[in-house]
């Protein structure tokens, strides 16, 4: 394995072989990776980080294609992370977002990186953040990361982008649906893809009456709600001006701090998580907590004393 | 920390060329899963360039094509060919389906690591592949 700066410096002059073992070197946490983020972070370009997520069979994959599509047509040069999970049994994974993408496969301005979330220690969104760091210092502007929207870590991966696109289905259920907390807030941008089925736009009415009639300590304006078939194209190019235009409100001080808030909290989770895995005491105080011996707070306690 | 093996094998599970017979591919795909590997798979009807390509980005320590059309001799070694331009000499590719005996000494000869015909077990892929697979740092 290179030299992680080389590898660095050659994915910023645009070369693939290089960006695609810089992220192997992320995703693997190799040695010396801690040492080359300050040098990572100064390449960025400042290219447009998108996440994408939403339920198992939204059509996200399909989606990411079509909106790939359009912005080739548009002169952007496109870079996807597609994050799918790994088996918590035996660690393998299977992934097949490409399966949709392989019409740009030799595609030199479109680069694409499938993700397998790994053990909850690894800290799949520490890996995700860092892997589109990789494609923004290599020049590749939006950045889509696309998470499947199953549960927290999803929702996290989805607070770190810039700009969060959130897909529901037709199908997704009663108005009732509509209401639970959860993935719907942190949207950005919302989507009813599989437009062409019959109820598309009855589930968008419900999605806005539901979002605008929240009241309370809801400060946040509703996100626009869009409705789209990824298979023909239909409101892709809409949807595609939407995620372009929420750019700018995206880098207001006000999100830019927000999000700088997440991330810093996110970085020092991980950071504990890691620090307090290495320590001695670890293998035998998850013991106690397993025993019931002692509760998982006063354990985390433990591990990461006040004065330590 | 949880897992021994803390960098799974990434395999490429391709289907080049035009035959629709994916059956034993997604078998594959899920088989070797199931043996913790990491597969991305890409589906029906691929160029050899397609293949590389994704085998580039993907950066993958193994590229299994599963091919029953009978234009295998067309298809792998151009794989082969187009991964050493590239500078992927540390890939291992490997091929499955109905394959001739006298075409397989061919394609070996080729860079073809080892052509798995019918019968073949996923444990033996699996062993294969972890014995032959590059060892990352």
């Amino acid at each position: 394995m290179a030299d992680l700066s080389e590898l660095l410096r050659g994915a910023v002059a645009g070369e693939r072989l290089p960006l695609a073992r810089l992220l192997t070197a992320i995703e693997n946490d190799m040695p010396g990776l801690r040492e080359l983020l300050p040098e990572l972070f100064a390449a960025g370009r400042g290219g447009h980080l998108v996440g994408i997520t939403g339920p198992p069979g939204s059509g996200k994959s399909t989606l990411v294609n079509a909106l790939t599509e359009e912005w080739r047509r548009r002169g952007r040069r496109v870079g996807i992370v597609a994050v799918d999970p790994s088996s918590p049994y035996t660690g393998g994974a299977i992934m097949g977002d490409r399966i949709r993408m392989m019409g740009h496969a030799a595609d030199q301005d479109v680069f694409m990186r499938s993700m397998a979330s790994r053990g909850e220690l690894g800290g799949i969104a520490a890996a995700t953040w860092m892997a589109a760091a990789a494609l923004d210092a290599a020049g590749y502007d939006p950045i889509l990361i696309e998470t499947v929207g199953a549960g927290q870590s999803e929702v996290e991966v989805a607070r770190l982008a810039e700009t969060t696109v959130v897909v529901e289905v037709p199908e997704m259920g009663d108005e009732v649906q509509a209401i639970k907390a959860g993935l719907l807030e942190v949207a950005d941008l919302l989507v009813v893809n599989k437009g062409d089925r019959p109820g598309a736009d009855l589930a968008a009415r419900h999605l806005r009456a539901m979002l605008s009639t929240a009241g309370g300590r809801v400060t946040r304006k509703p996100p626009p709600i869009m409705v789209t078939a990824a298979i023909s194209g239909d409101g892709v190019g809409a949807l595609a001006d939407a995620i372009d235009a929420h750019r700018s409100a995206a880098r207001s001080a006000d999100a830019v701090h927000r999000r700088a808030g997440h991330q810093l909290q996110r970085a020092l989770a991980d950071l504990a998580v890691r620090r307090a895995a290495r320590d001695p005491a670890w293998a035998a105080t998850l013991k106690s907590v397993a025993d019931r011996e002692i509760d998982p707070f006063t354990a985390a306690e433990r591990l990461l004393p006040e004065d330590g | 920390m949880d897992d021994p093996r803390s960098t799974p094998i990434r395999v490429l599970i391709a289907k080049p060329g035009l035959d629709g017979h994916d059956r034993g591919a997604k078998v594959l795909a899920r088989g070797l899963r199931d043996e913790g590997f990491e597969v991305i798979y890409t589906g029906l009807r691929q160029t050899p360039e397609m293949i590389v390509d994704a085998a580039e980005q993907e950066d993958v320590d193994v590229i299994g094509m599963s091919i029953l059309s009978g234009a295998h001799m067309a298809l792998l070694p151009r794989v082969v060919e187009l991964s050493k331009s590239r500078g992927m000499d540390d890939v291992l590719i490997a091929a499955g389906g109905i394959i001739p005996d006298a075409d397989v000494a061919k394609l070996k000869a080729s860079g073809i690591a080892e052509v798995f015909g019918p019968g073949t077990s996923i444990g033996q892929i699996a062993g294969y592949f972890r014995e032959h697979a590059r060892r990352r740092a």
